[in-house]
């Protein structure tokens, strides 16, 4: 049992302990070593030899070291007790069964010239984790063990060696029916990254409360396609209850990933609603802002020339795991006056919501909250001159979904 | 307990109560249980039949749909001997495409069982035989590598008997298989991640948090509000939607191993999940590894270790005192565990720790290294890699990569990580690294997979894992591991190769060097018998397990020709891991992260070994 503890005290000093230096040192020698057989047997394993403190320190707290100490610790006196610092570090193993002196000894050791012909595995060694008491069968390899003082396996680095050309067939298909391969292979490569999916959303779908009538508003958007290329439509408007729809269109566009967290879009955009019945062509972005601003900004050119551009934005604040505060803003602008829509030319108009959110499950979250809407300049002159007012808040209910 | 409570009352809640209440459940809700003794079923011999079927199993008493094998989940324990020649009748009851891939065996390629690879697949109803010698021992496992079967259950443990005495002594044995299992089907799970970033994580930072003084501090949360990245990102998915099961069973089964006080038990532990890294301990016992991926390893006495999704580690253990103790398989996001019991006698229970803290990611699993090095010009350094740094032209008190910080991971000689040649260190105090900077490495191909690259990344195998820096106890580390055999090739690598693990997690992409799959057919080459050294840089913040089909390779751990052996490898978030392997085994192999939805988003590719002048 002795054995086993021995060879554990040698391997919590290979782990953290051994200075590169050392680590450089003839491993070759490893399976050299006669075999102290730390024979398998059914009683129980002795209790750790290293005490859990020290394997503590050495695992967690080594980045929190001042450096400064470190460094000059290979100039300390070979023959220092176990200073404190390096039992942390695990560079030496305070008692138990290396002594302080063997572990902080090794750098100055001068395992280089340890001689090869000295078969047996020396305590200190063994401590170290340089060769280890043989268990299995006999060592593949053991008779090129004499040879070397050098470095071998993994601590040898790798050659500058160029890469063969990739081969222009398949091995399978020497085997297997090539067709069949053909077809599974294409199933493989389809299955690992190139998906499609259909996606439909509504951030907003929401009763409005306020003076006057009260009204409804929706806001979705549904895609389908891969990672990059996608057929997004998007859909948003709104009305009053006993009047109808006040306002809505609908976009149709491509939509492809520009970067890690952007995707750009252009299309189509095609009103509906009491006013014109405008189509514009559209180009605009969708995606992540730093901060997790969700943001999406787009441009419109109608059929009669005008030049519309909006741009809107929410940010998820988490109350809690499920309770989420959601402000939101849109900015509509105009490069001209659209007297038939109503739309006066630069900012047009504005809204500033704020909706508090419970998820239910990640796809079902009904919301309460409120929204403040302002027209300006000629919008507003537009508007009340319409009769309506140029300025409302509503209060919202609702639920955003998806599927 | 006030944590526990808060998070008993958050999962209860809502969507999540019954997962969070598998994962941690009161006092009142262990005490019936009594334990499920019954061992994974055993097939064994000469013709060894499979069945592939469609079927239910309970969990925690809910009955939910799975894929098993011989009507079990996991799939029945193959035990081979080694020097046979396994002969395995699959038959495939499904209506779609099936197979089995044996991980971790060394066998003929056409026999590894990866659909469009190493051959057509089993279509639906109908037969392959696979037929292959035995050449290793040790503990491995198998599992369908067709669509996202796996998750349902397609997954079993090989146990391998060595031809002659076994090194590891031991009284009793155990095979423990780790797995994840959702009600939800993995279809479904797989297109929430893709349409919604962070879909399953229920451990966000929070306003209440905040408040509360948990978690970060509002300027570092603004800082990485900044960058885009959330550092409770851990886990895809996690407790919130999966049961972590021991053996098939829910924490509330309490599958239950027997032992006599005294007794050597050896726990074959496999973890066959989908996506989710375990943290396990037995609190009261430590544990002596002597065992990973198959293949014996220097005894190490640990208190608790990582396994990756599709590794396996064997630990000896030896309970002395007449009591139960319980076996903990902590997710490593802490969303919830996989629970069983070791115990003299069936129906006793021991205590079931609470979960502990979930850990949030740090700089350095963004990529960053160590943002405290005191500086010092990393040119200067002589990289001639790390055999030889004892003979390096340093000067004592040279402020460039002593051994010791190099020990440390604070610096990285040449040879472990590509990324960092040409990095200049000297500039010291800016430290301001973009997080997408493409000349950091130029391989990667400019795409909206890419969402960072890792600015500094360093070799994390010496460290145990995300959350596990300071448990208070031992956890094994990669750097703990020396192969109990000499390696059979001790050859240097005759060149190195770098593959950058990438991916969006905002878009649920993931890729090597910016490539899907899907979007690159070209093998990865390599000429029979040479020796490479693999560079395997994360410029992600999640673990990559790294499974490399048909071969062992030996990690550059520092331990010469005692280098461990693996067949699967977890790269830490944010830093490398490096591999040389000998590129025996002829033929075309998978080469993926076993994370199975990432292996689905893309982070995948075929590894062609052929004769010098083959296939050009």
């Amino acid at each position: 049992m002795t054995r086993i503890a021995l060879l554990l005290a040698g391997i919590a000093p290979l782990a953290f302990a051994v200075p590169a230096a050392a680590q450089s040192m003839d491993h070759s020698m490893h399976g050299a070593a006669p075999a102290p057989t730390p024979a398998p047997s059914p009683t129980p394993a002795p209790a750790p030899t290293v005490p859990p403190a020290t394997d503590t320190a050495a695992d967690g707290s080594m980045e929190q070291m001042d450096h400064g100490d470190m460094q000059g610790m290979d100039s300390e006196p070979a023959a220092s007790t176990c200073a404190p610092e390096h039992a942390a570090m695990g560079h030496c193993t305070p008692e138990a069964e290396a002594s302080g002196k063997d572990a902080s000894d090794m750098g100055a050791m001068d395992h280089g010239t340890a001689s090869p012909s000295d078969p047996d595995c020396p305590p200190e060694h063994a401590k170290m984790g340089h060769c280890t008491p043989k268990v299995a069968a006999p060592m593949a390899g053991m008779e090129g063990m004499a040879a070397a003082s050098s470095a071998s396996g993994t601590d040898l680095p790798p050659g500058d060696g160029v890469a063969p050309a990739p081969p222009a067939d398949w091995y399978a298909d020497r085997i297997y029916p090539k067709g069949e391969m053909e077809h599974s292979r294409h199933e493989m490569m389809k299955e690992n990254g190139a998906q499609t999916i259909a996606f439909i959303s509504f951030n907003l779908a929401e009763y409005q409360a306020r003076k006057g009538r009260d009204g409804f508003r929706w806001d979705g958007e549904a895609w389908y396609g891969g990672d990059i290329n996608r057929l997004t439509v998007k859909s948003e408007g709104e009305g009053v209850f006993g009047e109808g729809i006040e306002s809505s269109e609908v976009q149709a566009l491509y939509s492809r990933a520009i970067g890690p967290y952007f995707n750009a879009q252009a299309g189509i955009r095609q009103d509906f609603g009491p006013g014109p019945d405008r189509t514009y062509a559209t180009i605009g972005f969708e995606g992540l802002a730093p901060y997790w601003f969700e943001v999406e900004g787009a441009l419109f050119l109608s059929n009669k020339g005008d030049l519309l551009a909006r741009l809107e934005g929410y940010y998820d604040q988490r109350l809690t795991q499920k309770l989420i505060l959601q402000p939101m803003a849109e900015f509509n602008l105009a490069a001209r006056d659209v007297p038939e829509s109503g739309v006066g030319s630069g900012l047009s108009n504005m809204e500033l919501g704020l909706r508090l959110r419970y998820e239910i499950v990640k796809e079902f979250a009904p919301y309460l909250g409120v929204e403040w809407a302002r027209k300006f300049g000629d919008t507003a002159r537009f508007a009340r001159a319409a009769g309506e007012d140029a300025n409302g808040v509503s209060f919202v209910m609702g639920v955003r979904a998806w599927f | 307990m006030q944590i526990d409570r808060r998070r008993f009352v958050n999962g209860a809640l809502g969507g999540g109560a019954a997962a969070a209440m598998a994962a941690w459940f009161p006092a009142w809700a262990q005490s019936g249980s009594t334990g499920i003794t019954a061992p994974v079923p055993t097939v064994s011999g000469n013709d060894i039949t499979l069945r592939i079927a469609r079927q239910t199993m309970r969990i925690d008493g809910k009955l939910s749909r799975a894929i098993g094998i011989n009507g079990t989940v996991p799939a029945p324990l193959v035990r081979l001997k080694e020097g046979q020649t396994a002969k395995l009748t699959v038959v495939n009851d499904l209506d779609e495409d099936s197979s089995i891939h044996w991980h971790g065996l060394i066998l003929p390629f056409q026999m590894d069982g990866v659909p469009g690879v190493s051959f057509p697949g089993i279509k639906p109803r109908s037969t392959f035989t696979y037929e292959f010698p035995v050449v290793q021992s040790g503990t491995y496992w198998y599992h369908s590598h067709s669509g996202l079967q796996e998750q349902l259950g397609h997954y079993g443990p090989i146990v391998i008997d060595p031809a002659g005495t076994d090194p590891i002594g031991y009284d009793r044995e155990h095979v423990v298989v780790l797995s994840d299992h959702s009600q939800i089907s993995p279809e479904a799970i797989f297109r929430k991640l893709k349409v919604n970033p962070g879909h399953f994580n229920m451990q966000r930072q929070t306003l209440s948090g905040l408040l509360a003084g948990k978690d970060q501090s509002l300027a570092e949360r603004i800082d990485w509000g900044k960058m885009r990245m959330d550092p409770t990102d851990v886990a895809d998915v996690n407790g919130s939607t999966y049961t972590f099961l021991v053996n098939g069973h829910g924490p509330r089964d309490n599958w239950t191993a027997l032992f006599n006080p005294g007794e050597r038990v050896r726990l074959r532990i496999i973890n066959a999940s989908a996506m989710t890294i375990f943290n396990v301990r037995i609190p009261g016992l430590r544990m002596t590894v002597v065992q990973a991926d198959g293949l014996n390893v220097v005894p190490t006495e640990i208190d608790e270790f990582q396994i990756a999704v599709a590794e396996t580690y064997d630990v000896i253990v030896t309970p002395v005192e007449d009591r139960a103790y319980t076996l903990v398989a902590e997710a490593n996001d802490r969303s919830g565990m996989g629970r069983a019991t070791l115990a003299p006698r069936v129906g006793m229970i021991a205590e079931v720790p609470p979960l502990r803290e979930r850990p949030l990611a740090t700089m350095k699993d963004m990529g960053m290294g160590n943002m405290d090095m005191s500086g010092g010009s990393m040119a200067g350094m002589d990289h001639s890699g790390g055999s030889d740094m004892g003979a390096m032209p340093m000067p004592a008190g040279d402020p460039s990569c002593a051994p010791e910080h190099a020990k440390m991971g604070h610096c990285t000689p040449a040879g472990d990580s590509g990324a960092m040649a040409g990095m200049d260190h000297g500039s010291g105090g800016g430290m301001q690294h973009s997080m997408r900077d493409f000349s950091v490495a130029p391989q990667v191909k400019r795409d909206p997979s890419v969402q960072t690259i890792s600015p500094m990344p360093v070799d994390r195998m010496g460290e145990p894992g995300q959350g596990l820096e300071d448990v208070g106890h031992k956890v094994l580390t990669y750097h703990d591991l020396v192969a109990l055999e000499r390696n059979p090739d001790v050859r240097a690598a005759s060149r190195s190769l770098d593959i950058h693990l990438t991916g969006n997690m905002e878009r649920f992409m993931w890729s090597f060097d910016g490539v899907k799959m899907s979007d690159y057919h070209e093998p990865i080459p390599f000429i029979e018998g040479e020796r490479v050294r693999i560079n395997l840089i994360n410029d992600s913040m999640m673990s990559h397990p790294i499974h490399l089909h048909g071969h062992f390779f030996e990690l550059v751990t520092g331990k010469g020709d005692r280098s461990p052996r693996k067949h699967t490898v977890l790269v830490q978030p944010g830093g490398t891991a490096s591999f040389d392997f000998t590129a025996d085994a002829l033929g075309d192999w998978a080469f993926h992260c076993h994370l199975l939805y990432h292996m689905h988003a893309g982070m995948m590719r075929v590894v062609s070994v052929r004769p010098k002048g083959d296939g050009e």
